[in-house]
């Protein structure tokens, strides 16, 4: 390679590179080292006290009821999205009428796809101020003013949907299905899109019908795309800080009311890191937050693995 | 992961679908019978959608006992004032820093991360291999674990609650994706024409610039559209890095951050209308650009996931 081609490689490097290093790769390597200590953060003096931040985290009955929480939410999330995808995404691309057992779509899939998606767009700042709204607590919400109406609540005993212990970890769930539910219709009706119309003209011609077609073919061969959304929501469901720390009551700050019932990894370590000023202890929940949505990563590619099939 | 980029916009299926006849003397009536029940479904689904959204723009043309009383109560409140209420109540503001973060950090990350992409995708150099391997890890870590030094670093920069601190940042953490994605693009771009470039004396830089990246003027599109949503969206970055950091530092919230601050304020000061209004002003420039680049959102967005 000649010089001046070096020249121009590290050239155009240098600034991506110098960003990327300041402010991600180093941040994360000095994790490690500051959830080693006492560090408060406000000054730059901290003792080496080893393992200690971590011991006491496994003592911290908070974060721990926190991991479970997210762990509800890691095998609840993926499986009600996904499902409620794949059922929307067949009634779209097969719901159709026309000859039996061939698989048509619904008229006006595309609209529907466009207005599914749409919740995708909005930030989850606006999505924790609408379901604030929806979850009111009294007959001025949406969902309680409809119970009303339908007489199902009582109007003087209203549902406080997210003061219930038992009850804010469904509505915060219900905020992420509706949020996406269309993103991953869309994703796995464009992998429907894409299986060619012979293998289910074969399939018509051996007498197939529309439901064997479906989960006989269309089923197998979106299995790539079952398990990229099954990661994607494993994320969503390992962080769910804007929702629980800006519809649920305050524990000190950033949500995770009542009484922690919806507090989750995030939240705790937001708390401790900027209310509480505990810097090295949230840098170790930082930590175990990376090993868990490793351990994630791991085994979701390990238990949705299939053979793949080339088409 | 060096598959060809697909076109998943639509296939055209979903049109030709829509204009298929109706058949009368349809022999079995699965298909009938199908069609109503996928129709109730997905209707009913799509006012799920809508009615809460629906719901909070009309609220904000009611009065705050209205929003108090009956959550089915008609409007009666028909002014925009409390639109201009909400604006001066910060969501001007806030959406202008939203906007003067967005101007630089999304055609820097798209520069910065193609430059990179494009020098791993096209040249052999030690180390290339290792380099992107370096870039893509980023994308694996979950933020929370650099929030805390990221901060203090931030800090020693003398960049908290400042945009260009924000900017910077952004760039950063867009840049695992940004890299992925483009140095994909990059390498199915055919080498002959790269070639003629260079024979014809064109330099490094000037090939890329003139003549690769307008061919990849797709995946900047579907990248561009994804790390634009994403860094709008954005809440834990800024609510860690843009806190006022005395008495007479002024605040430069961002959208996301300013709507969460208004609702606690209009919490107290029972002025719900407002908030509602600012949700709604959010919502519009949202609402506009989905509608006229729906095609390319979507292809997008689900795009990029499937990578």
């Amino acid at each position: 390679m000649r010089k001046g081609q070096y020249r121009f490689v590290a050239g155009f490097l240098l600034v991506p590179v110098a960003l990327y290093v300041v402010f991600v790769i180093w941040p994360y390597i000095q994790t490690f080292g500051y959830s080693l200590t006492d560090w408060k953060g406000q000054s730059q003096t901290f003792r080496f006290v080893g393992l200690d931040n971590y011991r006491k985290l496994f003592q911290d009955d908070v974060f721990i009821e926190a991991i479970g929480h997210n762990i509800l939410f890691l095998v609840l999330i993926p499986v009600i999205t996904i499902l409620l995808a794949l059922f929307f995404a067949f009634m779209l691309n097969a719901g159709g009428r026309g000859r039996a057992g061939g698989v048509q779509g619904v008229a006006g899939a595309r609209f529907y796809k466009v207005l599914y998606f749409f919740p995708q767009v909005l930030s989850l700042a606006i999505l924790a101020v609408l379901f604030n709204a929806v979850y009111r607590s009294d007959g001025g919400g949406l969902l309680n003013g409809f119970l009303i109406k339908l007489g199902l609540v009582d109007a003087d005993k209203p549902v406080e949907w997210l003061n219930e212990p038992n009850m804010v970890l469904w509505a915060l769930l219900l905020v992420v299905v509706w949020h996406g539910v269309g993103f991953y219709l869309v994703l796995f009706s464009a992998a429907m899109q894409s299986i060619p119309r012979d293998i289910y003209e074969a399939a018509l011609i051996d007498g197939a019908s529309r439901n064997q077609s479906f989960f006989r073919i269309t089923l197998p061969l979106l299995w790539d795309s079952v398990q990229t959304a099954w990661v994607y929501l494993g994320i969503v469901a390992m962080d769910m800080f804007v929702l629980v720390s800006s519809m649920t009551q305050n524990m000190g700050a950033y949500g995770g009311g009542p009484d922690h019932h919806s507090d989750v990894m995030s939240t705790v370590m937001m708390r401790n890191f900027l209310y509480y000023g505990k810097s090295g202890y949230a840098c170790a929940m930082g930590v175990v937050m990376l090993l868990l949505t490793l351990v994630l990563s791991v085994v979701t590619l390990r238990a949705t693995r299939r053979e793949r099939i080339e088409f | 992961m060096s598959a060809p980029i697909k076109e998943t916009a639509p296939a055209p299926a979903g049109r030709t679908v829509a204009k298929v006849p109706v058949r009368p003397g349809d022999r079995r009536g699965e298909g009938v019978v199908l069609n109503v029940f996928s129709h109730g479904f997905l209707a009913l689904w799509a006012l799920l959608i809508v009615l809460p959204l629906l719901w909070l723009v009309l609220s904000s043309f009611k009065t705050d006992t209205q929003i108090g009383g009956s959550a089915l109560g008609w409007p009666e409140n028909w002014t925009l004032d409390v639109f201009g209420r909400a604006w001066d109540k910060g969501i001007g503001d806030y959406f202008l820093n939203t906007v003067i973060v967005l101007v630089f950090s999304v055609p820097l990350t798209m520069l910065f991360g193609s430059m990179a992409a494009y020098v791993l995708a096209r040249y052999r150099f030690r180390g290339n291999r290792l380099l992107y391997y370096f870039f893509v890890a980023g994308a694996m870590f979950p933020v929370f674990l650099a929030l805390v030094p990221l901060f203090f670093m931030v800090k020693r920069l003398d960049m908290l609650n400042t945009y260009q601190g924000l900017i910077l940042v952004y760039i950063a953490y867009s840049m695992p994706f940004t890299v992925f994605f483009m140095h994909a693009f990059f390498r199915t771009l055919p080498t002959a024409v790269f070639e003629a470039a260079i024979l014809d004396g064109a330099s490094h830089t000037r090939t890329f610039f003139q003549v690769m990246l307008p061919m990849a003027k797709p995946g900047l599109i579907s990248v561009g559209i994804f790390n634009t949503l994403g860094q709008w969206n954005q809440f834990i970055l800024p609510t860690v890095l843009m806190q006022p950091q005395s008495g007479d530092d002024p605040e430069r919230y961002v959208l996301t951050q300013g709507l969460i601050q208004l609702q606690q304020q209009q919490g107290y000061a029972s002025d719900l209308p407002v908030l509602f209004a600012g949700v709604t002003i959010a919502m519009i420039p949202m609402l506009v650009v989905y509608l006229s680049f729906q095609r390319q959102v979507q292809a997008g967005l689900t795009s990029a996931t499937l990578k």
